[in-house]
């Protein structure tokens, strides 16, 4: 095909005949970053998708070969930074694994609350984001609204906004803020007040249901084959949550439901995040009063030497799962480290779902994947 | 220690004498302050964000801290119809084309803000990486630089009121340098 | 299913794999030219290996290695498997029309480490600009221009 040089120069290709060449992006308002997708179409229909990515390619993986296990967490809040802290719990949770590290049980508490509090945020974002996408702009300052209240509360105690390095290996950086469960309480009971207004505003909005439902179809099969997981396999029907099929940091002690829908479309996608904000919501209201006292970090060495071995973590981040796979050679650097992203396979879909349907209707596609382009690229 | 302290003009009011006179007032000015002056509060921002100061920008868009307070609200996505380009986020080997690209597309006046360390320096990803370049100055120039990773609401509004006041001072690059040398050198 | 079994069922498809339990999950180490037919068994075959969740490439200076970590959605049992390549001529056969996820991750191991996969339907570059050279994973890899070392 074409080259990206010769895409870069020319926005519009002429390919054989009937057929239009489109560049979207790598500045394009509804790819939610810098990603480049050269799609061919005949007439409006979409024949193909082909994703070129690397505009955000900030060669992470070959720079944690040279960071300490101390060291290298800091890089992963900015890979998917809307999901930072289960990022920075998968890299510690993995160098725990090598070094069989005991995480006290206050510490497990707060990653999880944490966590938690991370993967609304998240999903609110991703909700305003979507929304306009899809040409309504209004539900953006409804999530926003939100939003800044999680990140008030991270600040008080992790002293970011966004790329908290708060997981470290061992346990947290540091204690709570003596105003964390104050605020946090605050937080649930604002929530759940206004969250019906999601539902009357976008969910039964007849509009936006004629432009979800039945958009991007992808069959519970093609979800596995293509390695989709998180909202993008269970709006497919599949069982796919790391929290529930291998539970870390103790989500087996709490009670919560693994959201599915079976219809595969746009709207079942996007049915799927919004019930899993109440999921989450179901589980910081178990946990929010029950922090137990003690040890927020256990005692480990200044310098940290992971022994020679393969060590692989699962976590569930906000867009799916995401493993850590360090090669140690028993140094205090990982000889080789892999990120296996979840936005990565998720796009690998793209093509095989929006392939015969409406350009148009490829923003509400797009849209519902939730792709952070610096997680695909890392 | 404030720029503008030692710039000539007083860049917060209208630039200008309103003389009174019966049946209404004169305006004295000249034409380039005027300019300067109607420019700087209404620059639209284009909307490119490539990684996660993009995230800040758009809370600085939303409700609680709303840079439209100072004229920035119109926030566009195509390069020709944006006065200032916010570089949000780290810019790679491969963007650096795209973004030059972009600049060239900018009607003039055009401004560019560099948001966060990566922008700046290529900050967190400065060493050991093969792709990062180090500091968005090496492909556009840059006006104001904001630091912090990523830096707070608060320090994007501050730039964006700097940028301000750059404008209506109407100064050169090199008679700002000449200005800020002086206030050192006091 | 319990380790053994599966070692028997790849031992009886690949009978030179070797084995190693001391990490969490089963490692396999196969060789390449076994590998396709192993794989397609693995995944049609009564263990229903259906998803693959990660596939990356290790340099070890003298050769390459090519892990496939596989899992099964209805069994829930995992296996690693690794293939040694040889760093001069690192050729292996595709699972992208087995697993189909693999096709993106093939190219991005093709692109970072150099590894050819055969009959891979669209081996091109995906992440990195056209005229980048070298493979920038690879231990021996060196950049003076744009590498800064700490």
């Amino acid at each position: 095909m074409y080259t990206q040089t010769e895409i870069i120069k020319d926005t519009t290709i002429n390919g054989s005949e009937g057929e239009l060449v489109i560049n979207v992006g790598p500045q394009h308002p509804a790819t939610h970053g810098v990603l480049h997708l050269v799609i061919t179409l005949n007439g409006e229909t979409i024949k193909k998708i082909e994703p070129h990515l690397g505009y955000i390619h900030r060669s992470i993986e070959k720079m944690c070969e040279s960071l300490t296990y101390r060291q290298f967490i800091y890089v992963t809040s900015r890979m998917d930074y809307l999901s930072s802290h289960i990022n920075n719990e998968a890299c510690a949770l993995c160098v725990e694994k090598g070094l069989q590290i005991e995480v006290p049980a206050r510490a497990k508490v707060i990653r999880v609350l944490m966590g938690e509090l991370t993967r609304i945020a998240s999903h609110e974002l991703w909700l305003g984001a979507m929304a306009m996408d899809l040409g309504a702009f209004t539900p953006f300052f409804y999530t926003f609204r939100e939003r800044e209240m999680i990140n008030e509360i991270m600040e008080d105690t992790c002293g970011a906004r966004l790329t908290m390095n708060y997981m470290v290996a061992g346990g947290v950086a540091m204690d709570l803020h003596p105003d964390f469960q104050r605020k946090v309480k605050l937080f649930v009971t604002q929530f759940k007040k206004r969250v019906p207004e999601f539902d009357d505003l976008i969910t039964n909005n007849i509009i936006f249901q004629n432009r979800m439902k039945g958009v991007g179809v992808l069959s519970g099969e093609d979800a596995i084959s293509y390695g989709c997981t998180g909202p993008v396999a269970r709006g497919s029907g599949v069982s796919s949550d790391i929290r529930k099929l291998y539970p870390y940091d103790g989500y087996d002690a709490v009670a919560f439901d693994e959201v599915l829908e079976t219809a595969g479309d746009s709207y079942a996608r996007y049915l799927v995040r919004l019930r899993e904000m109440h999921q989450s919501i179901r589980i910081i209201e178990q946990l929010i009063d029950a922090i137990p006292e003690g040890d927020f970090q256990a005692k480990t060495k200044a310098v940290l030497k992971l022994p020679k071995g393969e060590f692989y973590t699962r976590v569930e981040t906000a867009r799916g799962e995401l493993g850590v796979y360090i090669v140690s050679e028993g140094g205090t650097t990982p000889y080789r480290i892999k990120f296996r992203s979840p936005g990565f396979s998720n796009l690998s879909a793209l093509h095989h779902m929006a392939k015969g349907s409406k350009i148009g209707d490829l923003m509400a596609t797009m849209g519902t994947l939730d792709l952070v382009i610096p997680d695909i690229d890392r | 220690m404030e720029l503008n302290q030692g710039l000539a003009v007083d860049t917060k009011e209208f630039p200008g004498q309103i003389l009174q006179t019966p049946g209404g007032g004169i305006v004295v000015s000249t034409f380039d302050s005027i300019i300067n002056w109607a420019r700087s509060n209404s620059l639209w921002p284009l909307t490119f964000a490539t990684s996660c100061c993009g995230i800040e920008m758009m809370s600085v868009a939303a409700a609680k801290y709303d840079f439209s307070r100072f004229g920035f609200e119109v926030a566009r996505a195509t390069p020709r119809q944006a006065d200032v380009i916010i570089i949000a986020g780290t810019i790679v080997n491969k963007m650096g084309p795209v973004l030059k690209r972009l600049y060239d597309q900018m009607a003039e006046p055009k401004y560019v803000i560099a948001m966060g360390a990566c922008a700046i320096s290529g900050g967190p990803f400065f060493y050991n990486t093969y792709s990062v370049v180090k500091g968005a100055d090496h492909i556009i120039p840059v006006d104001v630089y904001i630091p912090g990773c990523p830096p707070r609401p608060e320090a994007l509004l501050h730039a964006l009121i700097a940028l301000q006041e750059k404008i209506k001072s109407g100064l050169t690059r090199e008679q700002i340098r000449e200005v800020s040398k002086a206030l050192v050198l006091i | 299913m319990s380790n053994e079994e599966i070692k028997e069922y790849v031992t009886s498809i690949a009978p030179s794999a070797t084995f190693d339990e001391s990490g969490e999950w089963l490692n396999s180490m196969v060789e390449p030219g076994t590998w396709k037919e192993l794989a397609l068994r693995l995944r049609n075959g009564p263990l229903h290996f259906d998803y693959l969740f990660c596939l990356t490439c290790i340099d070890w200076k003298t050769h390459l290695t090519v892990v496939y970590h596989l899992s099964s959605t209805t069994h829930r049992h995992t296996i690693v498997v690794k293939a040694k390549l040889d760093t001069a001529k690192p050729e292996i056969e595709t699972v992208s029309d087995i697993w189909r996820t693999a096709e993106f991750h093939e190219r991005e191991v093709f692109e970072l480490f150099g590894a050819v996969f055969l009959h891979h339907p669209d081996l091109r570059r995906l992440i990195l600009t056209d005229d980048f050279e070298g493979f920038p994973l690879r231990k021996d890899f060196e950049d003076p221009i744009n590498m800064i070392k700490l």
